[in-house]
């Protein structure tokens, strides 16, 4: 039981991240699209916040292996 | 929850083996190898300087060469009109030379010519006088050559005087 | 011509070893997946009076992600080919003996105290007679049994040296980037300065990678260089474990980058590095945050210096759940064929594992690109000067 809600913690946090992810890559082509000479440094900024919410939704996927765990024992 | 608790055993082997691993390659490799990148990235902006000051060299050089064409060529075309004009004056010169002794020649010969002329006609009066002499000789010797002919030709003469 | 026919032909070549490696990446990942997988199916016919035990993957999916104490190569429950490594325990002296003393051991079973169901764990034999062990872990025997309450033994846990799976793993990839590094070091001392070839050219663009774009433009340039071969050791230790662990077949396939200890100890290093460059302003930002009022400091302060643990936390989950998810999927997706007992379901599950391994590729690097950019990122945050 632990393991499913668990599992729906993760999907829920998954979803967030996702939707953040998302808004970054957005904004980074629009601001490559208006000043393509600053893409390396975009780029990097990109990477840096996708990594840091992407850590917030690995979180909730380690919640996710919690569960997983505890329904295999 | 193994899963997501850290194990000591293998806390201590990563721990051993990243330490020796960070001190070998920090020693061994990563010094030699940033060191030669260092110096070929120094070696090529070197380069570049060398490359950049070459060309400078290189465009001054051009210009001066350039001037010194500029220069060759006035000096030569000064040389050339020189010579032309040189030419030009030595032929005039040559020209007027010419004339004058052609000029000269033609006058002497004139001269020559008007003296043979003169010498010729003076000996052609001589030789007509002489002939003319020789010829009224013949014919008042003929004239006179007997008494009746001397009585006519008095007669002749008187005959004319009365004429007039 | 002759030059475009030359090129042309290098580039069949080159295309043919592609795709030779594409049928050799292949091949592995059948061959791995058969063997993890087939080592974890319970062969219930074997077994007489047995109930047929139905393939459980979450405990397959498990038992790959975790340390183990034997290198599985091949095969079943009972027929299974290991290498079995050696333990090394600890307990009023040290003890080393093979793992198959366990693997090999007498089975046994206790009542769990709370749930009051049997669990199932070995017992070791001969020079292991005192220690059983249960979910890889190696526990002290006590009055013969293991005691559990809620899953867990509550036995003493001596401390477990072992060169496990992981430990192995780990020996490997050091070597590997040891020979790797070394041979690109070589080519640099023989040569000189010159253009890389070789090993040296497929390297040297990544060290300029990490020291121009992770250090350079991160650090205080006139520090960053102390911080390099820190950040490049830790780059290229997480890229070539991470890759190694794509690779489906002994010495590759552990699951190093992806457990949590591994993660653990280099988010501490890099912990430790940012507290220890941590210069007077880094320390003045946190202890007496400039433009807050005094009164909020009781508040800023904890904020602050939890703030240092999360970042390396961050870290060490970032690159534990990237690598771990990544393995899960690919198992999980092989899983599939035996999951529906037909070989046919490979058509689909293969395609798919092969596309989210090579994902994995790209994955392996950025996970290490992105761990070696954050530890830049906090070291420079720590040894920035005052603006003002």
């Amino acid at each position: 039981m632990f393991g499913s809600i668990a599992a729906i913690g993760a999907g829920l946090a998954v979803l967030g991240a996702g939707l953040g992810i998302g808004k970054i890559g957005g904004s980074a082509m629009d601001a490559i699209a208006r000043q393509p000479e600053a893409s390396g440094k975009i780029q990097t900024a990109m990477i840096i916040a996708a990594a840091l919410i992407e850590g917030v939704a690995l979180f909730g996927v380690v919640v996710g292996l919690l569960g997983l765990e505890t329904g295999v024992k | 929850m193994d899963l997501i608790l850290p194990d000591f055993g293998l806390l201590f082997w990563t721990g051993l083996v990243f330490i020796i691993l960070m001190f070998i390659l920090t020693k061994f490799i990563w010094k030699p190898i940033l060191s030669s990148v260092n110096a070929r990235s120094e070696k090529i902006a070197e380069a570049l300087e060398m490359a950049e000051k070459t060309k400078a060299e290189m465009k001054s050089l051009q210009a001066a060469n350039e001037n010194l064409l500029k220069e060759a060529r006035a000096e030569r075309d000064a040389i050339v009109k020189d010579a032309k004009e040189t030419a030009t004056k030595m032929v005039e010169d040559a020209k007027t030379a010419a004339k004058v002794e052609s000029e000269k020649v033609v006058a002497a010969a004139r001269q020559t010519i008007a003296s043979e002329k003169a010498a010729a006609i003076a000996e052609l009066k001589t030789q007509v006088a002489s002939f003319s002499i020789e010829i009224a000789e013949k014919i008042v010797r003929t004239e006179l050559s007997s008494d009746a002919k001397q009585k006519a030709l008095a007669e002749k003469m008187a005959g004319d005087i009365n004429l007039n | 011509m002759r030059q475009i026919l030359k090129a042309f032909n290098r580039n069949t070549r080159a295309m043919a070893l592609k795709n030779r490696i594409n049928y050799v990446f292949i091949t592995l990942l059948a061959i791995f997946s058969f063997s993890t997988v087939m080592a974890n199916t319970p062969e219930a016919g074997h077994e007489e009076g047995k109930k047929e035990e139905k393939f459980n993957v979450g405990e397959m999916i498990m038992h790959h992600i975790k340390d183990a104490h034997e290198w599985h190569l091949w095969g079943g429950h009972h027929n299974s080919t290991s290498i079995y490594l050696p333990v090394i325990l600890i307990d009023g002296g040290l003890k080393t003996f093979s793992s198959s003393h366990f693997y090999h051991g007498t089975p046994a079973s206790s009542i769990d105290h709370k749930t009051q169901k049997p669990v199932d764990y070995m017992v070791g034999v001969g020079p292991a007679a005192d220690y059983a062990m249960f979910h890889e872990k190696i526990y002290k025997l006590e009055g013969g049994e293991l005691q559990f309450e809620g899953g867990h033994p509550h036995n003493v846990k001596p401390l477990d040296f072992s060169i496990t799976k992981n430990v192995l793993s780990l020996v490997f990839g050091a070597t590997l980037i040891l020979i790797v590094m070394s041979s690109v070091a070589r080519f640099y001392k023989k040569n000189g300065a010159v253009a890389p070839r070789g090993l040296a050219k497929f390297i040297e663009p990544l060290i300029l990678m990490v020291r121009d774009d992770v250090a350079k433009s991160n650090i205080d340039k006139h520090k960053y260089h102390k911080y390099v071969p820190y950040l490049l050791t830790i780059f290229f230790f997480i890229f070539f474990n991470n890759l190694l662990g794509l690779v489906p077949i002994i010495p590759g396939g552990a699951n190093l980058t992806g457990n949590i200890t591994v993660t653990f100890f280099l988010a501490v290093c890099t912990l430790l590095v940012t507290v220890f460059s941590g210069n007077k302003n880094y320390w003045g930002h946190i202890f007496a945050t400039p433009g807050v009022p005094l009164a909020l400091l009781p508040i800023m302060i904890p904020i602050e210096v939890v703030g240092i643990l999360t970042k390396p936390f961050a870290l060490m989950v970032r690159l534990f759940a990237n690598i771990t998810a990544g393995h899960i999927i690919v198992l999980a997706l092989i899983s599939i064929i035996f999951l529906n007992k037909s070989a046919a379901w490979g058509a689909l599950s293969v395609p798919m594992a092969l596309f989210i391994s090579v994902l994995e590729l790209l994955v392996a690097f950025l996970q290490a690109y992105l761990f070696a950019m954050l530890s830049a990122l906090f070291i420079g945050a720590a040894v920035e000067e005052a603006h003002h």
